[in-house]
């Protein structure tokens, strides 16, 4: 079935393949040049396209019939997306990897729910998908079988977070960083807090410091008007800008995640400031991608740096914890990967025809047996025409859309009408499908 | 019975040592405990020990090298005890009670010999010299162990990479606290006693200062103590320069007070003959 459906690849690299230069490269390209599914039209043999970057993760998801030749347009297009050359490529294509069919949504799934994230079940993925989708959408770069899987994508992402802890557990990067200060500083309560860019994940860490007792809290931002809001939010002071490294001499911690391409902070700045701190120590933590702290930094006595990668680290630690919610999380999503998977078989149009006219007679079986059911004195002549009867309506009624349908059968715009079909006669919605697995689709 | 105290006392060091080895891995309450109530029952018996020692030889019983170990030993573990109820940091134990079984075994390696009591030893100097640099040292020891500590959590936490004491070691900051702590009260005591000797070396041998060895290396520790204390109080130094030189602060401590007791010849030698 898999030579007529053709495939579902997934190509990507996330925190756990690539570095953080490497994705920082990637969200320096991305930041810089518009979506590249607006390249979609010059793909021949790439069917659907999907394309989600964030600052730890770069997913293509595409459908596609030969392999080999959709592959290379995509490589290609990465090529141009990134601006590279292909000696450059090669050295990328190390850090990414491959799923295809079910591998390709089980990843999926896996993405939308948080658990492949760097903080499992931080919330922020399922909106940058949704975010991507839109802009898929805009550009008319899915249809029916991406469209349907991101879909489900979406549902599988709300039913792992009602269903499992995963979701609010408070093991985040946020919760790591207090717990590095807490290692650092042991009570919190006196320190300061500086608070450099705003990005959701900082103002999430900012707001786990403040919930720990910290009670003092400087904002720097690029524009005024955004580091009043967030003062106002944090109960917290303002500080210029363009006087960055002057800031240190008063916080205890800082947090960065501005989208400033070079590093705000660098040796020297913070080199400089140590002696007038008087040595107290300085707990960096660098949410940015591209880095705003020098990784030198680290180096200094009583300095401490950490980057969302180093955070990682720290996340392990708690990490059998989860294993079990992972588990059941995980469970969820092979079940809806199958669903999935049983729904991508019948997308044919012998499936479909075979699945109409099951539904068909499963109702007219249904319906002779109550009809017959309150005539009790019919004979066997009778109960034989109206069998006959039935069985002639059914089969004349479904004859013209089997009929269109296997016309179609042959040509590329056949998912759709299969797709069309089986809304229209709801069959995959209560099971009406030949189906392997034994799960019932609500 | 002075004998069997001390044994009692050493086993009772060992079992809240390898006790507090085991807390090092297993943060089971009961095991700390135990332990602590071990090491104070172990110090009982050792100060029921010096105390009936000193009243049969005349004179405080920290003067023989053997004496001056366990003595040593026994102000650790006090100094230890005091420290626990008062900052409430339990893996320090694990740090503390296996230095003072080390002392208590070489101790009790040490030939045992009884030094006859003489006038010089009941000089009120001599005793307020030697509580208050014992005291000293033994904070100087705990500020040695709270150094360590520092080192090992330091580097987990500049390296990123967390072993297993990560989660069982204090936070930075208190470590360096203890540090702080040690040094601001080692330090008073240690001069104090530094110049309680210098008045008693004053009566007994009419100058204060001999150039004994121990004499020297004394004021190398002090200097270097006093270095660490001006750094701190001036500069700000603090952390890991400050958790090393409180570890290189003590192995002077230690040569002054073990390697000149054992391999140099001087006016103290005759405390410890």
């Amino acid at each position: 079935m898999k030579s007529t459906m053709g495939h579902i690849v997934l190509l990507g690299m996330n925190h756990k393949t690539a570095s953080v230069e490497l994705r920082e490269q990637l969200a320096l390209v991305c930041s810089n040049q518009a979506n590249p599914v607006q390249l979609f039209p010059y793909l021949g043999s790439v069917k659907e396209l999907f394309f989600l970057s964030t600052c730890n993760r770069v997913e293509i998801l595409f459908t596609c019939q030969n392999y080999e030749d959709a592959m290379g347009e995509v490589k290609a297009l990465l090529k141009t997306h990134l601006g590279v050359s292909s000696a450059c490529l090669g050295q990328f294509e190390a850090n990414f990897y491959i799923h295809k069919d079910e591998a390709a949504v089980r990843h999926l799934f896996r993405v939308a729910s948080s658990l492949d994230s760097m903080v499992v079940g931080e919330p922020q993925i399922l909106g940058q998908i949704k975010k991507a989708y839109r802009e898929a959408v805009d550009h008319r770069t899915v249809g029916v079988i991406l469209n349907r899987l991101l879909h489900k994508a979406f549902s599988v992402a709300k039913r792992v977070r009602s269903e499992t802890m995963i979701g609010s557990y408070a093991v985040s990067i946020s919760y790591a960083a207090v717990e590095l200060a807490r290692k650092i500083f042991g009570e919190l309560a006196s320190k300061r807090v500086l608070l450099i860019g705003a990005g959701e994940m900082a103002e999430l860490a900012a707001e786990h410091f403040l919930a720990q007792g910290v009670c003092h809290m400087v904002v720097a931002n690029r524009t005024l008007e955004r580091a009043l809001e967030l003062a106002r939010r944090f109960r917290a002071e303002t500080t210029a800008f363009e006087h960055l490294p002057d800031a240190l001499s008063e916080a205890d911690i800082v947090l960065t995640s501005t989208g400033s391409p070079i590093p705000l902070l660098t040796y020297q700045d913070v080199k400089s400031r140590m002696r007038k701190r008087r040595n107290k120590p300085l707990f960096f933590i660098d949410i940015a991608v591209p880095r705003d702290v020098e990784q030198k930094v680290n180096e200094i006595d009583n300095v401490y740096l950490y980057d969302i990668d180093d955070l990682q680290g720290v996340i392990e630690l708690n990490r059998e914890e989860r294993q079990k919610e992972a588990a059941r999380a995980e469970h969820i999503i092979l079940e809806e990967a199958l669903k999935f998977h049983d729904w991508l078989r019948t997308l044919d149009v012998v499936p479909t025809i075979i699945a109409l006219r099951e539904k068909a007679d499963r109702i007219r079986k249904k319906e002779m047996r109550k009809t017959l059911a309150q005539l009790p004195s019919l004979g066997e002549r009778e109960r034989q025409a109206i069998e006959v009867l039935t069985e002639s309506i059914v089969g004349k009624l479904l004859h013209d859309p089997i009929v269109f349908l296997k016309k179609k059968a042959g040509r590329e715009s056949k998912q759709v009408f299969v797709d069309h079909t089986q809304q229209l006669f709801n069959l995959n919605e209560d099971g009406g499908l030949p189906s392997s697995s034994g799960c019932n689709q609500k | 019975m002075v004998g069997v105290f001390i044994v009692v006392a050493t086993i009772c060091y060992c079992v809240g040592a390898v006790g507090y080895l085991v807390y090092l891995f297993r943060d089971w309450e009961a095991i700390h405990r135990a332990c602590l109530a071990v090491l104070a029952a172990g110090a009982i018996f050792q100060g029921v020990a010096l105390g009936v020692r000193s009243f049969q030889v005349g004179h405080l019983a920290a003067t023989s090298s053997q004496e001056a170990m366990a003595f040593f030993a026994w102000i650790l573990v006090l100094i230890y005890l005091l420290v626990q109820v008062r900052l409430n940091l339990r893996i320090l134990g694990s740090f503390v009670a296996p230095l003072a079984v080390v002392f208590m075994l070489t101790s009790s390696l040490l030939p045992d010999r009884e030094v006859p009591t003489a006038t010089i030893f009941q000089s009120m100097w001599l005793i307020l010299h030697v509580v208050t640099l014992f005291l000293a040292n033994a904070l100087y020891a705990l500020a040695f162990s709270a150094g360590i500590m520092y080192l090992l959590q330091e580097r987990n936490i500049k390296r990123k990479s967390f072993g297993f004491l990560y989660p069982r070691l204090p936070s930075l900051d208190r470590l360096d606290r203890i540090n702080y702590f040690c040094l601001m009260v080692g330090f008073p005591l240690m001069t104090l006693g530094l110049l309680a000797g210098f008045a008693y070396a004053g009566t007994v041998w009419r100058s204060p200062w001999n150039w004994d060895p121990k004499e020297v290396f004394a004021v190398i520790t002090w200097f270097i103590y006093a270095v660490l204390l001006h750094e701190r109080l001036a500069v700000g130094w603090r952390g890991r320069r400050a958790a090393l030189l409180a570890i290189f602060g003590f192995s002077a401590v230690l040569v002054t007070f073990l390697g000149v007791n054992l391999f140099f010849e001087g006016h103290h030698t005759v405390f410890v003959k």
